[in-house]
Parts: structure tokens; C-alpha cells; sequence
């Protein structure tokens, strides 16, 4: 799915320019814990998230996450839209809570990208 | 027989995605032709075919004191022939309501509208409306090639020097090493020292997967000196051809029960902490996957060290 229809299934607000909106995002995942995600994101998808400190971009540059999006509207401190345009990393705003954007880009076809932690549960 | 080779290299994918990407960077006015050359409205159609002559060029905006009044191309000459009119003036022929780019716009702006207008040129305007270029689909395409090639040489050259160090540097063992001091409780930092390693990796020729996996390592660890240490503490990266060696050390508190902080969901972090995404209880359980070899002494009186190494594919050394 590209940026594009992204943008317009969760009804977001673009935060940085200059974005190539026909970048293909395959896959998404939802989440506020940042070693959840760095544990079991899949690359090249998109992190919908309640948070909006700068860690939530460095997180995605580590785990070569392609896109976040701020969910319930929330418009992220500036450090945090200086750092993603800084390092040319598309930001996401939308007033839709997490629940309901993860479930409308379901609905249009974008998979979940949340892996079972495998690692964390079933040894020892 | 179909051929096993792909039509488009991953590379050639990259460079059709960073043209497209240059499109919304590049701004008219970086790609325009500058010295504009004008017609004047009372000047005859004559005396544009002399200057399309002399200019050898198919158009030309018509101006008065820069600003601009039309447009006139090689078919409205063509049209002044048929009619065996060519003396009578531009104003007569030139095509009044024009369209125009700013020079600040996207490049990209400037192409929607030559493939939705089929134009040949576009007056470009300042921003009090005074002519100041003109555009055609070759400016554009000039301008894109030589900012590809800024682009190109500049990662290239990094990239080149980076991953012929090891080559160049002859010895017995070569190693090279990152170091990165870490604030305590600097969030706003926190990080930025683990997005660098991951650069400098790749450009040394690491694979994404390999720079992903050393990438997550050290930015827990990072977070680990900012989160739980008296004052911060070092990250050092050492890098030899066949592994990578990373360690994050501290002056204290320690780790009073290292088997207990190993375990999964097991956090001491405070609560202003886990509202910020971090001390899920799930840092060193992270970088145990990630790494080939890891291990964590500690001591309430020293400190905490963390090392951890991953072993490159000897098919695939760095250099």
C-alpha cells in the first residue's frame, strides 16, 4: 500500500515535506512500547503509535520502519517533526485513535507486521 | 527461456525512487533557464522569426519591463505564414492567458502541469510576479541528472573510502573503533549515537539486515546508560572485517541480579520512563536475539558492562 492511500484511509495530515507519497508500505503494526517494537516489527511497514517523543523516530530509523503515524490527534513535540525531517523520515498525524486506523488499513488490505516474540516467552 | 535476471536491479530501483524523491526537493528556480530571453508585444511577427533564428529556440514569453503579457511558440509563426500576416505584431498572435510556475514551487509541480497542459515552456515568476526564467522538460531533466550525480558521488565517495579502509590499511589486525558518550538522561539524544553506528555500518558495506541487528543491540544498551546509570556511560563499536564487537560500560549502580534483569518484562525503570515507550523489561532480551555472543557482568562497585559481538558471514566480510 502506498503512502498515499494511507494518508487518506487514516485521514492523516502530512507533517513532513518533500515525502515520495508512492513509497510502498508493506505491512503495519501498532504500539507505544518501543522494545515491543524494536523486538518484533518486520522492515519496510508502517507504526502507528500514541507516542510522540523523538525515540519514536530514532526507534523506526533502527528497525527500518518506513512511515508512523501519531494517532488521537496528537501533534508531536517540534524536536520530534525537526528530527524526521532531518533525517527524511515521513511523519503521520490523524484525530483517529489506533484502534480504528489499524483496523481501516486491515480492512483495505495492509497486513499486520506484529510478530509473535518468540524469543521473549518461550525460553527458560 | 525466461531469464532469471529481474527486469529492475534493487540498485536501479533506488536510484527511480530518489529521482522522484529529487522532484519534490528541486525547486523551478534551481533547474530554470536563467538569462530569459523576451519578446516585446509591439515587436513584429517578423521579428520573431529573426529571433527564433538567431536564438535557435521554438518559444518565448512576451514581456514589458519583465513583466509577463503572453506567450509565443513556433505554431503561432507557423499560424502568421499560412495567413501571410508576419507583419503584424506578436500581440496579435501570442497565446494571453499563460501558464506560469513560481520558482520556488516543487519541480514536481512544474511537471504536472506540462503533461496536464502538453506545454512545451513555462514562464517561470518571482514572487512580485516579474519574469525571471523559463522552463522546458529538458531544463528539467538537466537539473535532476546533475542533482543525481551530486548525490551519487558524494554516498559514493563516502561509501568507497569507508568500505577500501580495511583493504588500504595493511596489518597483522585492523580494527576500527566508534566511541559515543552517553548522557545520563539525555531523552532528547537518546538514540542518536545507535542511528549513527547503523550509517557508519552500512556505509562500510554491512548488509541491512546485519546494520538492522547491531542497529537494535546498541540502541537498547544506549537507552539502558541514559535510563539506568549514576551518569551516563560509553558505547564503543569496534569493527574488524570478520565481526563487530559492541560494548556499552558504566561507573554504576550495577546490577545487583543479573539472572533477574535478563528475564523477560523484568523492569526497574520508573514510571515517567515506561510513559515515554521505554523500560517494557524487554532491552536485554532484545539484544540477546539480535547478537551472536552476548554477555553482562556487573558490580556494585564498578559498574555494569555489556558486550556483545556478531560474526559476519565469512562469504560476505566487511571490505
Amino acid at each position: 500500500m502506498k503512502i498515499r492511500q494511507i494518508l487518506e484511509i487514516s485521514q492523516g495530515k502530512l507533517l513532513t515535506p518533500h515525502v515520495n507519497l508512492d513509497m510502498e508500505i508493506l505491512g503495519g503494526y501498532a504500539g507505544d512500547l518501543m522494545s515491543d517494537v524494536l523486538a518484533s516489527i518486520q522492515p519496510e511497514s508502517v507504526l502507528i503509535t500514541g507516542l510522540s517523543n523523538p525515540q519514536v523516530i530514532r526507534t523506526a530509523l533502527i528497525a527500518d520502519v518506513r512511515l508512523v503515524i501519531f494517532a488521537r490527534g496528537k501533534q508531536p513535540p517540534q524536536e520530534t517533526i525537526t528530527l524526521a525531517i532531518e533525517e527524511r523520515f515521513p511523519i503521520i498525524t490523524s484525530d483517529l485513535g489506533v484502534y480504528e486506523i489499524s483496523g481501516r488499513l486491515m480492512q483495505n488490505g495492509l497486513p499486520s507486521f506484529e510478530k509473535r516474540m518468540l524469543h521473549a516467552f518461550d525460553r527458560d | 527461456m525466461v531469464s532469471d535476471k529481474p527486469l529492475i536491479t534493487d540498485d536501479e530501483a533506488a536510484k527511480i525512487t530518489r529521482v522522484e524523491e529529487l522532484a519534490y526537493e528541486l525547486t523551478v528556480g534551481e533547474v530554470m533557464t536563467k538569462k530569459v530571453f523576451a519578446l516585446r508585444p509591439e515587436q513584429t511577427m517578423r521579428e520573431a522569426l529573426d529571433e527564433f533564428k538567431k536564438f535557435r529556440i521554438s518559444g518565448a514569453p512576451v514581456a514589458i519591463d519583465g513583466n509577463l503579457c503572453g506567450i509565443l511558440s513556433i505554431e503561432d509563426l507557423i499560424r502568421s505564414l499560412r495567413d501571410g500576416r508576419i507583419d503584424l505584431t506578436v500581440a496579435d498572435y501570442m497565446t494571453s492567458n499563460v501558464i506560469t510556475v513560481k520558482q520556488e514551487d516543487q519541480v514536481i509541480e512544474a511537471l504536472k502541469l506540462f503533461v496536464k497542459w502538453n506545454l512545451g515552456r513555462l514562464p517561470v515568476l518571482d514572487s512580485s510576479n516579474k519574469l525571471v526564467g523559463i522552463l522546458t522538460k529538458g531544463d528539467i531533466t538537466n537539473g535532476l541528472l546533475k542533482a543525481l550525480q551530486k548525490d551519487f558521488e558524494a554516498e559514493e565517495l563516502i561509501r568507497y573510502r569507508a568500505s577500501h579502509l580495511f583493504e588500504d590499511i595493511v596489518s597483522d589486525r585492523s580494527t576500527l573503533t566508534l566511541r559515543y558518550n552517553v548522557k545520563k538522561n539525555d531523552f532528547s539524544r537518546g538514540g542518536a549515537a545507535s542511528n549513527n553506528i547503523k550509517k557508519a555500518l552500512l556505509r562500510l558495506g554491512a548488509s541491512p539486515q546485519v546494520a538492522r541487528r547491531c542497529g537494535i543491540a546498541v540502541y537498547e544498551a544506549e537507552m539502558n546508560l541514559i535510563i539506568h546509570t549514576n551518569h551516563g556511560g560509553v558505547l564503543r563499536v569496534e569493527i574488524e572485517p570478520d565481526r563487530i564487537t559492541m560494548e556499552a560500560y558504566d561507573d554504576g549502580p550495577g546490577i545487583p541480579d543479573i539472572s533477574l534483569a535478563m528475564k523477560p518484562g523484568y523492569s526497574t525503570a520508573p514510571p515517567e520512563i515506561r510513559a515515554m515507550g521505554f523500560g517494557a523489561g524487554m532491552g536485554l532480551v532484545n539484544i540477546k536475539s539480535c547478537v551472536d555472543e552476548m554477555n553482562l557482568s556487573s558490580s556494585l562497585d564498578r559498574g555494569t558492562n555489556l558486550y556483545m559481538v556478531m560474526h559476519l558471514d565469512k562469504s560476505k566480510p566487511l571490505a
